[in-house]
């Protein structure tokens, strides 16, 4: 383990920047270099942040003050685009909504990449195999016959009956949190789930019967052990066990 | 070096890319490349609407949707294209919505409409319902939509390949060269048409919305290659930013019911549009908002914002139609909106200027010839439907609108021509860039040289210029461009190197906002989203016409040119609301 230090003219880290608010933060980062490492291992990092900085921000001043070869996914850095999911104090959380004043930094917050997922770099995972779950689901919408001239009717409960699973942002934090997923790579997830949900409860699809004969498969919803990670992973705040419970009833049931 | 050949290459995977995508692949071979995931992309993040004149909640007609448009891009919108768009917008909302779009419903079951920033009844008499939305979520789900669209269709993604160059050979397109960020190799994708549609350049700004990948790729590399941009100068400023982060809060607040508010609580916006107030246009605004804070009437310790007060509306309404933003302002300030004012400052926002394209989405490479096989579209295009100041949600409909077009443009013309053979030495330009970079061992460090970016043009070529603050800038840029030469990164590996990453996109923010900042001090008038304090009238005798700004030969300088705007059916008028 190496310790980088706080780049020059930056306060030392041990005391509160009093005139700015900052304070000093230690961040524990998990890296790996595929092209020099072995096994990733820990490196510590001194910042001073702001309490109501992001993880991200931090992030990003070790990147650009410290050490550039420091690698993750990042893009709107406000919670929508879903890049930058990480493993935050043992929790799966975006670094954009997670502030410094809650991950307790009094102590070394330690940043790890999300599980279950092949690592590629640092805190960068191959994210190819969760785009394959979801797109196993046959995520869009199945219509037959003639195409209405105007739109298709909706009431507003119909709408409403599947506006939470429609916030998903293919983060991949609920699925790298379930402990079926790390264990069984084959494991359609919660993420693949949400999205099947996200058609069978809308009242336009006519895919139902489809998305649910492949979630009934052996590798489907049966194998969720109901464990809510993956709901209080959500950065979305989507009710994720709810999701999956409501469509292993709609296989009970055969109805929706 | 790895070769790959299709019909059509698009370039960017947000909401025009692929929306052409869709549309291209159902008619010949087509590969999207994106330096980043497809549902990744920026117009994830719009959030209010998309407007078409449906008439699902109140009378409407495109021709008003077309009106407003022209008038709220202060008479610089090209009027060909904005009848288009507005009269094509009907059936292109009608089409996401048959694609699976969760709109927001009325009780009857239709998709529901809102008010929004300069959308009037009858030439302005007074705001109109014609937002079509999804809460405050309108773009993640227009972008969900058509991603789950290109895996219906099985479209061919090449994700986090980040194209570098344009190949050409005898005048016309040949391909793109491509960075693979997994493995640092590059690639020559060999195409008869290419469609750009890589979004804004918002980054040039340091308090901007724009998400940290918006750099401008494709607007560069066209320049690079020696082809014109279009008005970079009209830069939007969007009035609800989250201070100091620049966070967007959507014009739908406002559209809900919202109200800005000074220190003494005054809506001062009664004094600025008095007759649709909080909901003029966003260049306005976000100079209502300035002359508020420069005044002595901000709020805060040092008067350096107002709010955007929602308290009026009922929790149910904010948690129904605003649920996002509410929660960006309690995650991000700490603050309740249902009870507490949101401290807001305008934000950087849109690029109005961009790659010039004809109405179906052709790039020109002069006033009136275009560039055999090349396309653009959306943010990275300035066809120029929004003008000197685009209204909201006239984006996402942008994208839509001139995304198909650009992909049935290009596959027929690729149905229609024989692919051109590659360029000799392809990749050698690129290549010579990423070993200066990756090899360099100059003092110079990529943040640095942002961070001074961002503050000079912040401060100097923001929501008010004057000759003297553009000076300045243009003085800054200069002497950035000069240090970037010397700019070297701490990763030297192969593999996702984002250090490497971050250093090009920074050159071609430097290029970005050295044309923005020369085509600024060129224009010697007030119009739209620019507004110089040292000329506040709009001069349509020298400046009803668009910039378009080439790169002088090899050299290093800018030369200015203008193209007559397009008039229709409408004629300049004095801009009030």
């Amino acid at each position: 383990m190496s310790a980088a230090t706080t780049s020059a003219p930056a306060p030392s880290a041990a005391a509160p920047d009093q005139s700015s608010g900052r304070i000093p933060v230690t961040l524990k980062i998990r890296r790996f270099n595929p092209e020099t490492d072995a096994e990733p291992h820990w490196e510590t990092y001194q910042v001073q942040a702001y309490p109501k900085d992001r993880l991200l921000d931090a992030l990003h001043q070790v990147k650009w003050e410290q050490d550039g070869s420091l690698t993750f996914r990042r893009s709107c850095a406000h919670g929508i685009c879903g890049s930058d999911a990480m493993r935050i104090n043992g929790k799966n959380m975006l670094a954009c909504k997670a502030l410094i004043k809650d991950l307790h930094p009094d102590k070394p917050i330690t940043v790890e990449p999300i599980k279950g997922l092949p690592l590629r770099k640092d805190l960068l995972v191959d994210m190819e195999p969760f785009f394959e779950s979801y797109r196993e689901v046959l995520p869009f919408l199945i219509t037959s016959g003639h195409e209405p001239t105007r739109e298709r009717l909706q009431s507003p409960a119909e709408r409403e009956r599947f506006d939470d699973t429609t916030k998903c942002i293919l983060c991949a934090a609920c699925t790298t949190s379930c402990p079926v997923s790390w264990t069984d790579g084959d494991y359609v997830g919660p993420a693949a789930i949400v999205n099947a949900h996200r058609f069978i409860f809308d009242s336009r699809d006519e895919g139902t019967e489809q998305r649910l004969e492949i979630l009934n498969d052996k590798e489907g919803v049966w194998r969720c052990r109901t464990t809510f990670n993956c709901t209080d992973a959500c950065p979305r705040g989507i009710k994720v066990t709810k999701a999956i419970q409501e469509v292993k009833r709609a296989l009970i049931s055969s109805r929706v | 070096m790895h070769t790959h050949t299709y019909d059509v290459l698009i370039v960017g995977a947000g909401g025009a890319g692929m929306r052409a995508a869709i549309e291209a692949s159902q008619r010949c071979r087509t590969a999207v490349l994106t330096k980043l995931y497809p549902t990744r992309s920026h117009t994830g993040a719009a959030q209010g609407g998309m407007c078409a004149a449906l008439g699902n909640t109140e009378e409407d007609s495109w021709e008003w949707h077309a009106f407003d448009t022209v008038k709220g891009g202060d008479y610089l919108v090209d009027q060909d294209a904005a009848e288009i768009m507005c009269r094509e917008a009907v059936d292109t909302v009608l089409e996401l919505e048959k694609m699976g779009l969760p709109f927001s419903r009325t009780p009857d079951g239709r998709i529901d409409q809102r008010r929004f920033g300069g959308h009037t009844r009858n030439h302005g008499e007074a705001a109109v319902r014609r937002a079509c939305y999804a809460a405050d979520r309108t773009g993640h789900m227009i972008l969900q939509t058509l991603y789950q669209q290109c895996v219906k269709q099985q479209v061919q993604f090449f994700n986090e390949f980040y194209v570098l160059d344009l190949m050409m050979r005898d005048g016309h397109v040949a391909g793109v060269v491509a960075y693979e960020l997994a493995t640092g190799e590059l690639h020559l994708f060999q195409a008869k048409a290419v469609i750009f549609a890589t979004g804004g350049f918002g980054k040039v700004f340091k308090v901007t919305s724009n998400a940290h990948t918006l750099t401008g790729d494709g607007m560069a590399v066209v320049f690079r290659r020696g082809l014109p941009l279009e008005d970079m100068e009209f830069f939007q400023f969007h009035p609800t930013g989250i201070w100091k982060m620049g966070i967007l809060l959507s014009e739908a607040a406002r559209g809900e019911g919202g109200i800005l508010r000074n220190k003494d609580g005054e809506r001062f916006m009664e004094r600025y549009a008095p007759t649709i107030k909080d909901l003029a246009p966003r260049d306005m605004v976000s100079r209502a908002v300035y002359t508020e804070i420069q005044q002595g009437r901000g709020c805060g310790p040092d008067g350096d914002y107002v709010y955007l007060d929602l308290t009026h509306l009922s929790r149910e309404q904010m948690d129904a139609k605003l649920p996002d933003i509410t929660e960006f302002a309690r995650t991000y300030l700490d603050i309740e909106p249902y009870t507490d004012p949101i401290p807001i400052q305008p934000t950087a926002h849109y690029a109005m200027g961009g790659i010039p394209t004809t109405v179906q989405a052709e790039v020109l490479r002069s006033n009136t010839g275009v560039m055999p096989g090349l396309y653009a579209a959306g943010e990275v295009a300035c066809v120029s439907v929004h003008g000197a100041n685009r209204l909201g949600t006239n984006s996402l409909l942008d994208i839509n609108v001139f995304g198909r077009r650009a992909g049935v443009a290009a596959a027929e013309y690729a149905a229609a021509t024989s692919s051109v053979d590659l360029p000799a030495d392809p990749a050698g330009e690129v290549t010579a860039m990423l070993t200066r970079i990756r090899d360099g061992d100059g003092a110079e460090r990529i943040a640095a040289i942002r961070d001074a970016m961002q503050e000079t043009m912040d401060r100097n070529a923001g929501v008010y210029r004057t000759e003297d603050t553009l000076n300045q800038a243009e003085t800054d840029i200069a002497a950035l461009k000069q240090r970037y030469r010397n700019v070297s990164v701490m990763d030297k590996g192969k593999q996702f190197n984002t250090d490497l990453m971050e250093a090009v996109e920074l050159g071609f923010l430097l290029d970005l906002a050295e044309v923005l900042v020369v085509s600024a001090r060129a224009r010697t008038e007030s119009r739209g989203g620019h507004s110089r304090e040292d000329y506040p009238q709009r001069d349509d005798a020298n400046f009803l016409r668009h910039t378009m700004a080439y790169r002088d030969g090899d050299s290093e300088s800018i030369r200015l040119d203008y193209k007559p705007v397009v008039q229709t059916r409408y004629q300049p008028m004095e801009r009030t609301y």
